[in-house]
């Protein structure tokens, strides 16, 4: 009963947090709004048995990520931008009627399909251990986890070559 | 203990609300934080799931998930910085020229 309690706060202010990122005015506030929203998943995390993804969705999402979002809004000075009459008029209305349709889509999916799922058993003591963790990553899934590393040094030197391009050509002169 | 269905039906309103807001914004930076959004409930849908069958590999996808959206951010918003120096806007209707 109070996890049930504890679910439906976090959930509401997940949800909240979804819509004041959707309606925003500033930039700044929708990316403080994307934190609050990383945060109660986080909440949702532990409930579910899952401390360390927690603090690694705290740490790293929550953390670096909005950290880099919340600088470039503001190293571009982009906080406001006038969102009104853009070459397509009725853009707005559709997006919000093609949301809800997607949303009872989705709803009437999972109603038909999820209740079917029953009862769960509560997860042994060390079911997410971050040394089970460890194990099922450095051996089942060490060739993904070797792609991830090169992916993350493909993004990084991709982000150089873009971001820093336009001193190099103008210092050396191409 | 909460169902299983209570999690993924809200992971399902998320991600909603992420689609939602691609269509909805026109600032490039909003965009990107709801494809964020996106990314997240389908990372909550994968911990519900590794809950209910005990699996806890479902969590280990949450890792790679989270990886990939932080290459795709550093990847993202570099494009983003690059276009502000030609276009100086965040505007995706600034970007609808093919012509470099």
């Amino acid at each position: 009963m109070a996890l049930m309690t504890l679910f439906i706060i976090t959930a509401v202010i997940a949800l909240v947090a979804g819509l004041g990122l959707l309606f925003a005015r500033n930039a700044v506030y929708a990316a403080l709004f994307l934190v609050l929203n990383m945060l109660a998943l986080a909440v949702l995390f532990l409930t579910l048995g899952a401390p360390f993804l927690a603090m690694v969705q705290i740490t790293v999402y929550a953390g670096a990520v909005m950290v880099l979002f919340l600088f470039v809004v503001m190293l571009l000075g982009a906080e406001t931008l006038k969102e009104e009459g853009g070459p397509i008029a009725w853009q707005r209305p559709l997006a919000l009627l093609l949301g809800l349709v997607l949303t009872v889509l989705l709803a009437a999916v999972i109603f038909i399909e999820a209740t079917g799922l029953g009862n769960i058993l509560p997860p042994p003591e060390d079911y997410a251990a971050p040394s089970r963790l460890a194990m099922l990553l450095f051996q089942r899934y060490l060739l993904p986890f070797e792609i991830a590393s090169v992916l993350l040094l493909v993004a990084m030197i991709a982000a150089l070559v873009m971001v820093g391009s336009k001193k190099k050509t103008s210092s050396s002169s191409r | 203990m909460v169902p299983t269905s209570f999690y993924v039906f809200l992971a399902a309103l998320l991600f909603a609300i992420g689609v939602t807001g691609v269509l909805f914004r026109r600032n490039t930076l909003i965009i990107y934080m709801s494809i964020e959004l996106m990314l997240n409930a389908a990372n909550l849908a994968f911990v519900a799931f590794a809950r209910q069958f005990q699996d806890v590999a479902g969590q280990l996808f949450v890792f790679f998930v989270i990886t990939v959206a932080a290459a795709e951010v550093a990847v993202g918003l570099a494009i983003i910085v690059t276009i502000f120096h030609t276009k100086h806007s965040v505007d995706i209707d600034a970007m609808r020229e093919l012509r470099g």
